[in-house]
Order: structure tokens, then C-alpha cells, then sequence
């Protein structure tokens, strides 16, 4: 089902990063490729850096070194508002949602980039204002509708399950529009019916919007039966990179990371 | 034109014209910054121990000198009315633990900070009540009389509140660093829950906690008792103790210390030799903007610790 | 029985999202704004103290109820927790003087309006720190707004025309032509209508900016600045708004109070204890709640009241000083009360009637 048929181009490319905080080097010479409409997976042992790549990637961690260049421009520097500005969006492994709003806020505040009229227009509410927010208000239903969360809208998030909360943020960073969507461990503590959901949506999301997508992930038969290419890091170095059965048997990473199946 | 002179080069002229001048105005006013951090030292203590800001710092010092000059008013030996007070201090420690530390475990900074504010109120208006609100004056007998040492004019109290300041600093640097109950305070004030969970008893650490402030609280408030007279200006000096946190980090006890003689000497110079060019009373809003200048440069002070924010 | 939403389905996403989508809450507001706009001036009237109550009490508890809104929109909303509120009133009493002294011919709304946008533009001045400053850190930065702009109007004759005592009366000023609602000729009536239209025109505006876009990234904002980034929102323009509309409101309530309350206009009324008390305003009524502010203010302001009157004729005879530090004692009490029992104030406890009301007589 995953397929060749539409994966395009090189839509981000990150050249040689490196990463460090005071004596602690987080990556070291990575580099990665993004392309267009695919899915790839980043996987490797705990601490590997996974988390710290897609920080960078959206403008959250400064490297060293290294350059990234996505949809032709290359930058090492970006602040994470203009990442999102460019089309980046991301989840957190620590759901980052706003504890304080309700579900419908919350993916509201996802369509916050693309609401243009100025607060004065606003504070008078009749109007353009109201005509712009009734606009997002139904793209936002339509995401309450495609993640079947629409019995929560109302909800404070703070409220609600973890797993719910997960799909409240994927919503979210789907409410952006993105061309490139960052999940961090999206399934993290879900069960089996949760994660088949979320595999779903996730393949849904790539299919009908083509919104290219990496993530980092634990299960590795999700990331086996997702993934178009998968990419695993260990002690901060890229050891692998390619197609998931090619990544299953190599022995590098068998040795850092999977382990084999031991005779019962 | 001549404002302009008046501020960028007649300070300094007076300056250079008459350095034991302002050798006796930067001492005045180090001497005056120790009792700022003395009070900023309390702050830094709850700060430090249980991740608490505790506002009501400054009522806790004019609370306890009120309490004192009235023991010593109502003709009770010095040492006695300092144990008094301190078991006073003991039992508001019990009472703000039980009554509004408890309840709020594990909310947000923002949350038990107003509840101290609140605390303040309480005891202000507490404390007017069962004192008066009259001006008190304190006299304990602690020396005034100005004297010389090296061709510079210093007063002796000055000497005693830097003495006083200097050990307690001592003691409690010795206390957080090498007891275990030290180590306790200092794994509460990093995560409530986790100490919790390693088995550290939460509400005997916060009284512990308390009970050392209330004690520094009551030597700032004796110190400057007897500085100031025991009055309810005594709270607009302690807010001033803020802008000595910022400078030298809310966790920090050198921090406390160094910010208060920064402060301190900083205010006196400047009212000294910039006053008269802006009409005076520049105390009243420089060690703020000293504490937001320095905010700009460094968020986080001169010795705290940068919060690294993890996603 | 009584407060019901059963049938009242909502076909659209206006209806929706108004602000009083229930029937029963839209009839409430009216009986409110009734009670406000005729209820109370004719039983002032009736009763022959229209200057005591209206003219001592309601036009301060609506200036106050207006400087609790703008600092509910800086604090509650965009949770950056200000002491300088008392400077910003500052700011907007004085700048109404200074434009009402030096041009004459203005009207008098239009005075208080640029008060506000002076006042505004001091705010963005003030809150440019905030970006690098969070927390408590910005907490004690904005008492250097407070204690320097206080001094400022203290030290500098400028502000106050070169008056030789430094006491400065507030111009009078007309709305049309012969009502006026500041100076000595100013009658309460007047001047509780004028004080209620701003204040009224002001929440809603208030309330329609925080439930839309504006509102949405302050509160994102304050919940999770970093997230907020993430999304898009731009932190500084997000957070010099919120210094901006919040100076504004309390900008315009601090010249109500200089120049229709006391008629007189001295940086001493605007002093650090003003900003707390309107920080407890904030805290009783509700963080995050325009509906909030209101409450807030009319309970500290008639709280005093309250322990003034109430206890005489209970018999207890109480002296003023004792009736300050009991006020103070039983702030205290509340505010830790509140803090603990409902932090969401008493906005929240009037949430809860509400819901407690639509199960009536139901329990639950």
C-alpha cells in the first residue's frame, strides 16, 4: 500500500548536523533526506538523538553545524514560528497542548497562522472577523470529524486520557496545513486499538493531503507496515537509512537496536 | 545642555574631586545592601527548599520585629523575647504549612505565589491588630555611635549588621551543603513529587524550612528595627529585596549576598551623585531598573541556574 | 425546570459560538444591563442618594472593574502577572490631563480615548522585556514600570502644568455641551451614565477579542509558550498586544478615576497598592474572565462597605482602623481560601451555579 507511485522529490534535506549542549554531544554528523509525500521513520535505541533531529529540523535547536535546506532554501538558523510559517508542523513525546482550552480551542489555535484580520476587526467580532473565524471554525470540524473526536470538543484537554490527547495534538499540527508533519512517538502508551486508529489517520493523512510525514517511533511492527524508507540513529550518528526490510536485517543495526529473536 | 552635564559628567567629577566621599557612600551603602540581602536571604531559602516565592517574606520580618519590640515593650529579657519569637515563628511555619502549602501541593508557582500574597495581607493586618500601628522603636543595645577606621567614616551598627549577616550566611551554607537534611531541602525544592516518592517527609521539610526563615527574618527585622524604627515602611524595603533576587538568582545564598551589597551601594551612589540633577528620591525605582537592565542581559542573574526548557 | 438548554439546538456555527448562546443567559444579561442602566440610578434617585451611591460607589467600582478587565487580559489571558498596574492608571490620568489642558476644544470621550492609546504606547514600551523576561523575573520588572512612572509624575512639574502645590484638579468637561461629567459642576447622574457606557462598550469589546483569534493566541500563550511558537504564533507581537490592549483599558480606567471619581489628579492615588488590589480583584473574581473582573470589583469595593455598615447594626461598634485590619486579614483569608477552594475564582463558582441550576431540582 505504501508505494513508489507518488514519492517526489527531495522536499528536506539536512547536510552534516551537529549537535551539542555544553559537553554532551546530541548528534554528531547526521545527515538525512526527506522526500516529498513519504513516510519515514527514525528509530533507534533511547538518547539516540531522535528527538533532537526533529527539534532541529523545526527550528526548535540551533546546530553547531550543519545545514538544512528544505523546499530549496537552505538555512541553519530558523525560529520555530517561522518553521511553521514554512509549513512544518510537529507533536511532542510530552504532549504540548494548552492544558487550559478545549479540544475545539486547541485545534482552532492550529489555525491561527492563516487568520489574518487584524485585532480590531476582532474586538467589533461582526464582520470580517466573524467571517474569517466561521471559515476555520469548519475546517476545524472537518479535522474533529477525520480523528472521530468530535464528542470531546468541548472538553478541557487537561481532561482528558493521554491517548486522546495525542489525537487532540495530531489534530492540531493537522489543523496547519502542513507540507511536513513531525510526530514524536505518536503512539507512545496506546493500545492495540489505539494505535491501529492512529496508523490510520496517519496513513490517511498522507494519502488524501500527500503531506509527507516523519516520525519517530517504538513499535516496530507499526514502523515496519507504515514506513516508506526508515532511518535509525544510535548515540547520536545516523547507522542506517533505507527501506524497511533492508533496515530489519542489517546487522549494525540488529546489534544496536533490535536484537534477534531468541529460540524459545 | 546643562541637564546633560549634570548627568553624564558632573557625577563623575565630584567623584574623582573627592574619593573618601564616595568611598563613605559606597560603604553606606553596602552596609545598607547587607540588610538587603538579609532579607532576600529568607526568600531564597523557601525559593530554595520548596520552590515556593514566598511574597510575605518582608511581613514575616516586620512580623517578627513587631513581635520582638513588643516582647522587649512589655519589659521581657532580650534573650527571652528572641526565643519567644522564634517559637512564634515556629507556629506560623506549622500554620502556612497546614493551612496553605498543603492544599496546594503540586500547583503551579504562579498559584502558591498569590497565596503568599494573600499570606501578607493576613499577617499585616494581623500584626496591626495585636500591635498597633504605631511607629516602635527598637533598642537592644546594639552600638550606633559612628566611628573612623581609616581616615573614613563608617557607623558601628553597620559593622554589626554585616557581622550578623556574614555568619548566618556561614551557617546556612554549611547546613544546605553538608547535612543530610540539607540535601532533603534541596531535593524538595527540585520536585515536590519526587521527594515525595524517594520517602522525604514534605511537610516536616516545609516547617524546617519556614521556621530558618522566620529566624533570618527575625534578625533582618531586629537589624533594621533598630534602623529604621519598627514601621510598616518596613515592607516597601522588603519589596526591594526583589530586584536583589534577580541580580543574584532566586536560588542562590551568595546570590542574596552579593546582590544586596550591589543594590545597596548602587541605590546610594546613585541618589547621592544623580539625585540632585532629577529632583531626588531615585531610590525608590533604581534597583528595579538596575534588576531589569541586568534582566536583559542575563534572565537569569548573576549566579542562578539557565532553565535549559526541554520539549 | 428553569434553565434549561433542552431545544435549543444550534443549526449554525454563529450560534454557536455567541456569547451567551442559552436563552436564559441572554434574558440574565438583559435584566443585568437593565438593572444598570435604569434599576439602579432610580432607586438611587428614589431614595435621595444619588451621589452616595452612585457617585461613591458605582463609578469607582466600575473604573476599577475596567483596570480589572486590562489586567485580567494580561494576566489572566496572557499570563504575564503585572504589579504595574497602578502606573499604567497613572499614565492615563495624567495624559488626560495634559490633553485636556492643552486642547481645550476636545471632546471629552475623545480625551479619555487618547489617554488610553498614550497609555497603550507606554504599555508596548514596558513589555518589550517580556520576551526575554518570563515569570516571577517579569513580575519584578514590571515594578520598575510602577515605582519609576510614579516617580516620574511625582518629580517631573511638567506633568502636573507647573501647579506651585503640586495638587492638580481635573478640568471640567461637558458631553454635550451642557452635561458634564467632570469637575465640580458634574452631577453623579451623568456621570455613572457616562462611566457605565464606556465601561460597558470596553467589556464587550473585551470579551469579543478574547473568544476569537486574538484571544485564543494569548491564552496559548500563556499556557505553553513554546508550543504557542511551534504553531505559528509570533511570541513578541502576541505579547506587546497583550501589554498594549491591557495598558489601554487601564489607562482609561485610571482617567475615569483621576478625572470623574476624585477630580483630582495625583500619582499617589495610583501607587504599588493599587496594583495589588487590582490583582486580587483579578484573583477572587476569575483568572481568564471578563464576567471575572466584574465580580472581583464590585466585591472588593463593597467589601469595605459591608464591614463598615453591616456590623453597627448588628450592635458591634467598630472602629475604623479595626475595620481596615480585619479587611485586610479577611483579604488575606480569601484570597488563600480562593486559591485553594476555587482558583478559578468566583466567576467559576458562578459557572457551577449555573450548571448545579440546569439539573435543578435534580442533584446531579
Amino acid at each position: 500500500m505504501t508505494s513508489a507511485k507518488r514519492i517526489g522529490e527531495v522536499l528536506l534535506h539536512a547536510e552534516g548536523i551537529s549537535l551539542s549542549f555544553g559537553g554532551v554531544r546530541a548528534l554528531t554528523d547526521i545527515s538525512l533526506e526527506i522526500r516529498e509525500h513519504e513516510i519515514l521513520a527514525i528509530i533507534g535505541p533511547n538518547g539516540a538523538g531522535k528527538t533532537s533531529m526533529l527539534n532541529v529540523i523545526n527550528g526548535f535547536y540551533h546546530p553547531q553545524q550543519g545545514a538544512i535546506t528544505y523546499k530549496g532554501a537552505t538555512r541553519r538558523r530558523m525560529r520555530p514560528h517561522q518553521a511553521a510559517e514554512q509549513g512544518i508542523a510537529r507533536t511532542f513525546q510530552n504532549v504540548a497542548l494548552f492544558r487550559g482550552m478545549t479540544t475545539l480551542d486547541n485545534i482552532m489555535t492550529g489555525r491561527l497562522l492563516r487568520m489574518r484580520r487584524n485585532f480590531l476587526w476582532q474586538a467589533l467580532y461582526y464582520g470580517p472577523a466573524l467571517k474569517e473565524e466561521l471559515e476555520h471554525r469548519e475546517y476545524a470540524e472537518r479535522i474533529i470529524d477525520f480523528l472521530e473526536i468530535q464528542a470531546i470538543r468541548r472538553t478541557p484537554v487537561g481532561q482528558l486520557p493521554y491517548g486522546l490527547q495525542k489525537r487532540v495534538e495530531l489534530g492540531r499540527a493537522l489543523a496547519m496545513q502542513p507540507e511536513l508533519l513531525l510526530l514524536d512517538e505518536p503512539m507512545a502508551g496506546m493500545n492495540v486499538e489505539e494505535k491501529e486508529d492512529m496508523c490510520r489517520f496517519i496513513l490517511d493523512v498522507n494519502d488524501e493531503f500527500g503531506t509527507t510525514i516523519a516520525l519517530i517511533e517504538h513499535d516496530m511492527g507499526v514502523v515496519m507496515d507504515i514506513s516508506d524508507r526508515v532511518a535509525v540513529l544510535d548515540y547520536g550518528r545516523k547507522i542506517a537509512d533505507g527501506a524497511p526490510d533492508a533496515v530489519r536485517a542489517n546487522q549494525t543495526v540488529i546489534d544496536a537496536y533490535l536484537g534477534v529473536a531468541r529460540e524459545a | 545642555m546643562a541637564t546633560l552635564y549634570a548627568l553624564f559628567v558632573d557625577p563623575f567629577a565630584q567623584m574623582w574631586d573627592n574619593p573618601e566621599f564616595l568611598l563613605e557612600v559606597v560603604i553606606g551603602g553596602l552596609l545598607s545592601g547587607v540588610l538587603y540581602s538579609l532579607v532576600a536571604l529568607g526568600y531564597v531559602l523557601i525559593y530554595k527548599a520548596s520552590g515556593v516565592f514566598n511574597f510575605a517574606q518582608g511581613t514575616m520580618v516586620l512580623f517578627a520585629a513587631l513581635t520582638f519590640s513588643g516582647c522587649i515593650d512589655l519589659h521581657v529579657p532580650i534573650w527571652l523575647s528572641f526565643i519567644i519569637v522564634i517559637a512564634v515563628m515556629v507556629v506560623l511555619a506549622f500554620g502556612i504549612e497546614r493551612v496553605v502549602l498543603r492544599p496546594l501541593v503540586n500547583q503551579e508557582q504562579i498559584i502558591l505565589f498569590m497565596a503568599t500574597i494573600g499570606i501578607t495581607y493576613f499577617l499585616r493586618g494581623l500584626g496591626q491588630i495585636v500591635w498597633g500601628g504605631n511607629v516602635r522603636t527598637l533598642d537592644i543595645g546594639l552600638p550606633k555611635a559612628p566611628m573612623i577606621i581609616g581616615g573614613v567614616l563608617v557607623n558601628a551598627f553597620d559593622l554589626v549588621s554585616a557581622a550578623a549577616a556574614g555568619s548566618l550566611v556561614a551557617i546556612l551554607a554549611v547546613f544546605f551543603q553538608k547535612t543530610a537534611v540539607g540535601r532533603a531541602l534541596r531535593a524538595v525544592a527540585d520536585d515536590h513529587q519526587a521527594a515525595q516518592a524517594v520517602g522525604i517527609p514534605l511537610k516536616t521539610i516545609w516547617v524546617i524550612v519556614w521556621t530558618t526563615a522566620g529566624i533570618v527574618a527575625l534578625v533582618a527585622g531586629i537589624l533594621w528595627g533598630t534602623n529604621l524604627g519598627v514601621q510598616f515602611s518596613i515592607e516597601l524595603v522588603a519589596l526591594k529585596a526583589l530586584p536583589v533576587l534577580i541580580l543574584g538568582g532566586f536560588t542562590s545564598v551568595p546570590g542574596a549576598i552579593v546582590g544586596g551589597l550591589i543594590v545597596g551601594a548602587g541605590e546610594k551612589v546613585a541618589e547621592v551623585f544623580w539625585g540632585p540633577a532629577l529632583g531626588g528620591a531615585i531610590e525608590d525605582w533604581f534597583a528595579y531598573m538596575l534588576a531589569l537592565a541586568f534582566l536583559l542581559v542575563r534572565p537569569q542573574g548573576l549566579f542562578g541556574e539557565r532553565i535549559i526548557e526541554r520539549v | 425546570m428553569l434553565y434549561r438548554e433542552a431545544g435549543q439546538f444550534k443549526t449554525s456555527y454563529v450560534a454557536d459560538q455567541a456569547i451567551f448562546p442559552i436563552l436564559q443567559d441572554r434574558i440574565f444579561v438583559a435584566l443585568i444591563l437593565a438593572v444598570a442602566f435604569v434599576g439602579i440610578p432610580v432607586l438611587a434617585i428614589s431614595a435621595g442618594a444619588e451621589a452616595y451611591w452612585l457617585g461613591t460607589i458605582m463609578v469607582p467600582l466600575l473604573a476599577y472593574a475596567l483596570a480589572a478587565i486590562g489586567l485580567n487580559i494580561l494576566t489572566g489571558y496572557a499570563g504575564q502577572v503585572s504589579l504595574g498596574t497602578g502606573g499604567f492608571m497613572a499614565v492615563g490620568a495624567f495624559a488626560a490631563y495634559k490633553l485636556a489642558t492643552a486642547f481645550p476644544w476636545l471632546n471629552v470621550v475623545l480625551v479619555f480615548l487618547l489617554a488610553g492609546l498614550v497609555t497603550a504606547a507606554v504599555g508596548i514600551m514596558f513589555g518589550f522585556p517580556s520576551l526575554r523576561i518570563k515569570g516571577f523575573y517579569l513580575t519584578v520588572a514590571t515594578l520598575a514600570s510602577q515605582f519609576f512612572l510614579i516617580w516620574l509624575f511625582n518629580k517631573v512639574p511638567w506633568f502636573t502644568n507647573y501647579a506651585p502645590s503640586g495638587v492638580i484638579n481635573a478640568p471640567p468637561r461637558a458631553v454635550f455641551s451642557d452635561i458634564f461629567v467632570t469637575g465640580s459642576e458634574a452631577r453623579p447622574l451623568a456621570k455613572y451614565y457616562f462611566v457605565l457606557v464606556i465601561v460597558t462598550v470596553l467589556a464587550l469589546a473585551a470579551k469579543n477579542l478574547v473568544r476569537g483569534r486574538v484571544g485564543r493566541a494569548w491564552m496559548a500563550i500563556r499556557d505553553m509558550d513554546i508550543a504557542a511558537e511551534i504553531i505559528g504564533i509570533r511570541p513578541l507581537q502576541t505579547k506587546l498586544l497583550a501589554f498594549a490592549v491591557s495598558s489601554f483599558y487601564c489607562g482609561i480606567a485610571g482617567a475615569l478615576w483621576a478625572h470623574v471619581y476624585t477630580s483630582s489628579v495625583e500619582a499617589l492615588a495610583f501607587d504599588i497598592d493599587t496594583s495589588f488590589t487590582v490583582l486580587f480583584m483579578i484573583i477572587i473574581g476569575g483568572l481568564g474572565s471578563i464576567l471575572g473582573s466584574f465580580l472581583g470589583a464590585a466585591f472588593i469595593t463593597l467589601l469595605p462597605l459591608f464591614l463598615e455598615n453591616v456590623p453597627p447594626k448588628l450592635g458591634l461598634a467598630i472602629s475604623v482602623n479595626l475595620v481596615t485590619n480585619i479587611q485586610q486579614i479577611i483579604f488575606g483569608a480569601l484570597i488563600v481560601f480562593f486559591l485553594i477552594a476555587e482558583p478559578r475564582g468566583l466567576a467559576r463558582l458562578w459557572q457551577i451555579g449555573k450548571e448545579k441550576l440546569r439539573l435543578w431540582p435534580f442533584p446531579h
